[in-house]
């Protein structure tokens, strides 16, 4: 864990230093800002101070950040060769692993948190549920988790980030969307699991403020599921 | 800690790269990692610092299989094309390679210290990895090798890009670590070897082809003495005659017709130098070279790997 720890403060040192952060915060903040704040069905237009708007958003640019942030970090190192230094160095597949995955956390989570100005510049236009904004939030922070997984698997799988970028949309939007419609468009059983396999329903659900088991599982189950093929994808080289 | 190295087998698809590999290396020995092109080196110094698993066979460091990871603290290791990160500086790289080898923090600031002075690094070490020349990057390899101080050096092809001074210098201080240390060093400058290393080992499409000193390598490539000479007052095709004609000689090539060159081969186990001495005192000729011809390491290496 200290070594994941190591390897997720050089990466976030990294990310920092080459700016690249700083246009990833700006970009998050104004694309999510314009279409909660400006465009179509915006926050003013409601007459209601909740940040649901900024939710249903956050969501998809979130969707398409997160491969733009985990694409890199191990298809990179694969194509540099600096994978063998790390992982001939006292540290095991599974602290690399972990480690890329507590940075893009982190870096999420820094993203994230500036966008709390949204919830602040709300809460002084109105009375605004405050259990329900900490449930968004955290629903957010679990949908990363699980898309963060998706994620690091596809930059493991290709030496080319934007392969690794690609591959990482492609499986994610069947948990963003596709499962979703699927569900819909089937009934019974077949139906019932479409909607299990589906982000978007446990999303809502944790987004409404109940707290079920069933969610939690489900996105941290994604997101090992997604950390243990990256790290079986990692052992591949062997 | 010693490594001790039984029946590496590693194919890549159905090619074998390293073929039934088996050696020791003491505390303080350098082993000099010789091998054409493809040969099976790198392939084998990974799999001594865990980065590939072998097929089959086993990598021992003090005793212990390296197959769990563990070993790894005790091992540095240069790899081949010194991968390194661009976008660091060279203090924080080296920062960062001792936590991840588990330096003691309070001990960190020492040793870079150190790495950095015994590299040749004093003027670089802020600058960023990326905009170092190929041989500064070098030297950053070898300090990250070495920083922790390790009981054991996988070095492939360290000298490679250093200017000549500090080559000398790094041959040095490997030949200073040797002492204590157990050091595998792979390189395709045979001097180089004769220059650092205790012990050569040569492998040949994933098999070993010859293990020793270059002294007992030269005299098995040798088997029998081979004598240099050069004869004035002599006419050449007499000389050649009548050193053939001697009982202890076995061959005689003439090198040079004018100046009267000549390579004698004495029969095994046998030398010819006072017998020929003694000829040409007798038909008084000038007898003003002699020198026993060594084998050099070059065609030792050709030998065994051209087939
Ligand atoms: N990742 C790989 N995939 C497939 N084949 C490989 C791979 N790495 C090495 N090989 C093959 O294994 C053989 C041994 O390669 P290796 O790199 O160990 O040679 P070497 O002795 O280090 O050569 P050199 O002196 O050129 O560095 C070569 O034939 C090489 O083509
Ligand atoms: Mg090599």
């Amino acid at each position: 864990m200290n070594k994941a720890w190591i390897i997720a403060k050089r990466e976030l040192n990294a990310w920092f230093d080459s700016l690249v952060a700083y246009i990833v915060i700006v970009a998050f903040l104004a694309f999510s800002g314009i279409f909660t704040w400006l465009a179509g069905a915006d926050i003013f237009l409601r007459q209601q101070a909740d940040l649901s708007v900024f939710f249903g958003v956050a969501r998809w640019t979130l969707f398409f950040f997160i491969p733009a942030i985990t694409m890199r970090l191990i298809a990179e190192e694969k194509r540099s060769g600096t994978i063998e230094l790390v992982l001939t160095k006292n540290v095991t597949d599974r602290d690399f692993v972990l480690g890329k995955f507590l940075a893009s956390l982190l870096m999420v989570s820094i993203v994230l948190a500036c966008t709390l100005p949204y919830y602040f510049t709300v809460s002084i236009l109105g009375p605004i549920d405050h259990g329900a904004t900490i449930a968004g939030y955290f629903g957010l922070l679990l949908l990363s988790a699980a898309y963060i997984g998706i994620g690091l698997f596809a930059s493991s799988l290709s030496n080319n980030q934007i392969v690794a970028f690609l591959l990482a949309l492609f499986i994610s939007i069947f948990f963003q969307f596709l499962f979703d419609v699927f569900a819909d468009s089937t009934s019974g059983i077949i139906a019932r699991l479409f909607d299990m396999l589906s982000a978007m329903r446990h999303y809502d659900s944790i987004a409404r403020g109940v707290l079920d088991s069933k969610d939690l599982i489900y996105f941290l189950s994604l997101c090992f599921v997604g950390l243990v093929l990256t790290e079986w994808r990692v052992k591949q080289r062997r | 800690m010693d490594i001790r190295i039984e029946h590496l087998t590693k194919s890549y698809g159905v090619q074998k790269a390293v073929d039934d590999i088996s050696f020791t290396v003491r505390p303080g020995e350098i082993l000099g990692f010789l091998g054409p092109n493809g040969a099976g080196k790198t392939t084998t110094m990974k799999i001594i610092t865990n980065y590939l698993e072998p097929d089959s066979g086993d990598v021992l460091i003090g005793g212990q299989s390296v197959r769990d990871g563990r070993m790894k603290r005790y091992i540095g290791y240069l790899p081949e094309h010194n991968p390194l990160y661009p976008e660091m500086n060279v203090i924080d790289f080296l920062t960062w390679c001792a936590q991840v080898q588990d330096v003691p923090a309070h001990l960190i600031g020492t040793r870079i210290r150190e790495m950095v002075r015994l590299c040749g690094l004093e003027r670089e070490k802020h600058k960023k990895i990326g905009e170092l020349s190929k041989g500064y990057r070098q030297r950053v390899g070898l300090a990250q090798a070495m920083i922790h101080d390790p009981e054991v050096l996988i070095l492939d092809e360290p000298t490679t890009g250093l200017d000549p001074n500090q080559i000398v210098e790094i041959r040095a201080l490997i030949r200073q670590l040797g002492q204590q240390k157990t050091v595998i060093l792979s390189t395709h400058i045979l001097p180089e070897v004769e220059a650092t290393c205790d012990r050569i080992l040569i492998i040949n499409r994933g098999r070993i082809v010859a293990d020793g000193t270059p002294q007992t390598l030269r005299k098995q490539a040798q088997g029998h003495q081979v004598l240099h000479i050069r004869l004035e007052e002599a006419d050449p095709d007499e000389a050649v005659k009548a050193i053939m004609a001697l009982p202890t000689v076995a061959g005689v090539d003439l090198l040079h017709v004018e100046e009267c060159r000549l390579e004698v081969q004495s029969k095994p186990e046998t030398t010819s130098n006072r017998a020929i001495f003694d000829l040409c005192k007798q038909r008084g000729w000038a007898l003003v070279e002699m020198v026993p011809h060594e084998t050099r390491l070059e065609d030792i290496f050709r030998n065994l790997t051209m087939n």
